[in-house]
């Protein structure tokens, strides 16, 4: 019945201090982007804690904005920078890394049914480098590989490249699965 | 996608868990408060390299580094050059400047005429300058010069290219006083492109010149985003519906229409009385905005409480009200029956009232900020204070991040004073629901006398969003207030985050009345048509039993009440709290019955049920009223028989009406073909006297909901 304003004007109007436009973009995108940055990092707690990080900066970052690009580009971006500025500041990447054990523990509990499954998302989770994880988080999340290139800053090439070697990694793990 | 990715993907979706509710709350709290605190610094421009305080000095040491000794020797001539024009006696004649004050605009479009000495003195002092520029940037913008031949003035510096020529146009020859918009585009773009320039090599050339304060002026209100702002905005202003894009967060009060019963399986309808009419103020306040109203929206029995009815009034020394029990043939179901159940208060000589203690209890958070909400408060409150008397006191309290006492106890004949409390009120700031209930009810406390009314009036537009914003425990602390004797009552202002399902709990629980107003005429009719209604109780825990026959009545349903029902052992229970009464108010409940053997009947009879009904009595079923006369403890009951059916009069065929309108906007599923031509034609016949118009108002509002239902 009413009208949907898009994401863009919803930004636009923000950027120009629209209190109103900015919570109503926020409620909007809250859920995807706290579903993508869960992918970003693999642990819940985790996830929260950069959905806060980033929720906290997005009103300075709404400068940033060209109404050219989609906001969803533009929100990814700031997530991914967000989430690198994190893992900038742990003190090991490797806890970064085994974030996906930790997650994976405590959700065998409940779901043993899938945890085979879910054990090789781990695994692959694990594998892939930081570059790699990013680029797999966008495209799993329905990115088209352009998109996904506008929002990491790099050409269509790399993440092409980077989803074979993805693809790669995966096979790897599926064959030594298959090799036990 | 390979099937590995897909893969992936299907477990990765598996895998991700929902956002936390509570967390995401509070983060995009966390998020509208940085953006509020960002809001205030952003109209500021950001210093950059360019604008900043050393940026003169910074740009001449970033240039001055950057270039090979040659350039640098080049330079530094060219200074010297200007150090002569600007020291030497010679060059204080050239450099006779415009007076400081005189803005730019006025000296391009009127010095050519005005002054021409001065103009041709400016023209060669420009020239003169010009030289010494394009001498001082020649050698650095020589390779560049290939690229764009074009540009000979050599002003192709990074981001001042395009805008340099005409800079150049201006400056050589000031523009025709025929074309004064052009000089002012290019007067602006001037002064954009020199302040670049300055820190170059005119730094020490302007050192002393008036033009550099001009340009000051003329750079620093310029907003930091430039043109991408005003083109946002431009994109944003026209846009029709506003409220788009503001996040909707109403929340309805109501529960799933009532169903079916079946008299032999529940013979016993329990509700309490409900004389609210927020419902229909925001249906109307819907309509009239072109949208058909959310069906939780839609409370059948305030739509049809919301209009004044023509029952017959108590005799005095009777009960505080009267009841009035009829029966008549459904308009939407010949089959069925309508059993219309009226109670009418008795209206108290107002002259010999008790003195009334009113706090105002306001909402000034931002969102009050638009002129269905704050503005239409202080008007409301306006006309209401005509109504109250010279012993009645009122009291305003303000509550928006913190809670404030605007107006100490002051009596209402002393207008002066409280009109201009009411007028200092702002909006700003976020909304603390409890702080503020607190203190009016700390200050109600103090102004409590043995024989006076006391009442908190509650303005807002529904947003607890501080503080203790669960409705329990607000629930709680005001059902602990009502027993001390004080009363609130809530006024709804405004839509978009209109918390109905609080503002009916508050109300409820405190004992009053909830309003919903929307526009001027609805503040008439609630604060001083109906103030004596809305102000003074004449009987508290209205509650009503109806007992239906099975051998007469084979299945009934309650139209409305949903968020009134009690449980059957709730009548006799004096503790368990119900609505109230105010004087003249009438409430109005209806019931559609089938009678055995009707064709409408839904459900089929039992087969083995046992037939011990008393098949005798010609009753269709029995009424049973509880109330507490105000002040008491012990309730008392009065019993009406619902007896045959008869022909309807005006105000229940209005009634029949109103149920059905509600039930169209609602759930349509027991009308039949019955639509809102039907519904239209009932209400236009039976509008009776119609002294205020709220009748003509409605049918008015059925038309709407038909064009808007197509």
């Amino acid at each position: 019945m009413r009208m949907k304003t898009s994401d863009e004007d919803l930004a636009a109007a923000a950027a120009n201090g629209d209190g109103a436009a900015f919570a109503n973009l926020l409620d909007r995108h809250y859920d995807r982007l706290f579903a993508f940055c869960f992918r970003l990092t693999g642990q819940r707690a985790e996830a929260e804690d950069l959905t806060q990080d980033i929720c906290a900066a997005l009103p300075a970052k709404l400068g940033s904005y060209q109404r050219r690009a989609k906001v969803t580009t533009w929100l990814y971006r700031v997530a991914v920078n967000a989430a690198h500025d994190r893992r900038r500041k742990r003190a090991t990447y490797t806890k970064a890394t085994s974030g996906w054990g930790d997650w994976e523990i405590a959700r065998k509990a409940e779901q043993t049914e899938t945890t085979e499954a879910l054990d090789w998302l781990t695994a692959a989770m694990n594998q892939l480098t930081d570059d790699l994880r990013d680029t797999l988080a966008l495209v799993l999340d329905d990115m088209t590989h352009s998109q996904a290139a506008e929002i990491l800053g790099v050409s269509e090439g790399t993440i092409s490249w980077r989803i074979s070697e993805a693809k790669k990694a995966l096979r790897a793990i599926k064959e030594k699965e298959a090799a036990e | 996608m390979t099937d590995d990715l897909d893969d992936l993907k299907s477990l990765m979706n598996m895998a991700t868990p929902r956002a936390d509710e509570t967390r995401r709350a509070e983060n995009i709290a966390l998020a509208r408060k940085n953006f509020d605190d960002l809001q205030g610094s952003r109209e500021a421009p950001r210093p950059t390299p360019v604008t900043g305080r050393n940026a003169l000095w910074t740009g001449v040491t970033t240039m001055l580094s950057a270039m090979t000794s040659k350039a640098a020797l080049t330079t530094t001539t060219a200074i010297v050059a200007c150090g002569f024009l600007v020291l030497t006696p010679a060059g204080q004649s050239l450099l006779t400047p415009p007076t400081p004050t005189e803005p730019v605009l006025t000296k391009l479009t009127e010095a050519p005429a005005a002054d021409d000495t001065r103009a041709s003195e400016n023209a060669e002092l420009r020239i003169a300058e010009e030289v010494a520029v394009q001498e001082a940037i020649a050698p650095l913008a020589s390779p560049v010069d290939r690229d764009h031949p074009p540009v000979p003035e050599a002003f192709a510096f990074e981001g001042i290219a395009a805008e340099a020529p005409a800079a150049m146009v201006s400056e050589t020859a000031p523009p025709p006083p025929a074309a004064p918009a052009t000089a002012l585009g290019s007067v602006n773009r001037k002064e954009t492109s020199q302040s670049v320039l300055s820190p170059i090599a005119t730094s020490d050339l302007y050192a002393s010149a008036p033009m550099e304060s001009v340009m000051a002026d003329e750079v620093a209100p310029q907003p930091p985003q430039g043109p991408s702002t005003l083109s946002a905005r431009g994109r944003i202003a026209p846009d029709p519906n506003p409220i788009a894009t503001q996040p909707n967060t109403e929340t309805y009060a109501n529960a799933a229409p009532n169903p079916l019963k079946i008299t032999s399986e529940e013979p016993v309808s329990t509700f309490s009385i409900d004389v609210d009419t927020a419902a229909y103020s925001v249906v109307r306040s819907s309509l009239s905005r072109g949208q058909l109203p959310p069906a939780n929206a839609v409370r059948i029995e305030e739509l049809i409480n919301y209009f004044p009815y023509d029952y017959p009034a108590p005799d005095a020394g009777d009960a505080p009200f009267r009841t009035t029990v009829s029966s008549f043939e459904t308009p939407w179901n010949p089959d069925t029956q309508l059993v219309h159940i009226a109670l009418q208060g008795q209206m108290p000589a107002l002259d010999d009232r008790p003195p009334l203690n009113l706090v105002f209890l306001i909402d000034t958070s931002g969102s009050m900020n638009s002129p269905e909400k704050l503005p239409l408060l202080k008007q409301s409150f306006r006309i209401m204070l005509d109504q109250l008397r010279a012993q009645d006191q009122v009291a305003i309290v303000e509550y928006a991040g913190s809670a404030g006492q605007v107006l100490a106890p002051t009596a209402a004949s002393d207008r002066e004073t409280i009109l201009q409390a009411l007028q200092s009120l702002g909006a700003g700031g976020s909304t603390n629901g409890q702080g503020g209930l607190e203190q009016a009810y700390a200050v109600a406390h103090t102004m409590a006398e043995d024989g006076e009314v006391n009442r908190v009036i509650l303005a807002t537009d529904g947003d607890f969003n501080v503080g203790v914003n669960n409705p329990e425990a607000l629930k709680d602390f005001i059902a602990d207030k009502r027993d001390t004797g004080t009363y609130l009552s809530v006024l709804g202002f405004g839509r978009g985050n209109l918390d109905d399902a609080t503002m009916q709990a508050l109300a409820q629980n405190g004992n009053g009345t909830a309003a919903y107003i929307d526009t001027l005429s609805e503040a008439q009719k609630v604060l001083v048509d109906q103030l004596s209604g809305a102000l003074f109780p004449i009987a508290g825990d209205v509650k009503v039993q109806v007992e239906f026959n099975p051998a007469r009545v084979a299945e009934y349903r309650l139209i409305g009440y949903e968020t009134r029902a009690l449980n059957r052992e709730d009548f006799n229970n004096d503790k368990v709290d119900a609505g109230e009464l105010g004087a003249g108010h009438s409430v109005t409940a209806i019931y559609e019955i089938t009678s055995v053997g009707s064709p409408a009947q839904l459900s089929d009879p039992l087969r083995y049920a046992p037939n011990t009904v008393a098949a005798t009595s010609d009753e269709l079923g029995y009424v049973k009223l509880r109330y507490k006369a105000p002040g008491e403890d012990i309730s008392r009951l009065i019993e009406t028989p619902i007896i045959g059916q008869s022909i309807p009069g005006t105000e229940a065929s209005f009634v029949a009406a109103i149920a059905g309108f509600g039930q169209l906007l609602r759930d349509d599923s027991y009308l039949g073909d019955w639509g809102y031509e039907d519904a239209i034609a009932l209400a236009n016949a039976n509008r009776g006297d119609d002294n205020f118009g709220y009748r003509t108002e409605a049918v008015q509002l059925m038309r709407l909901a038909q064009s808007l239902s197509k």
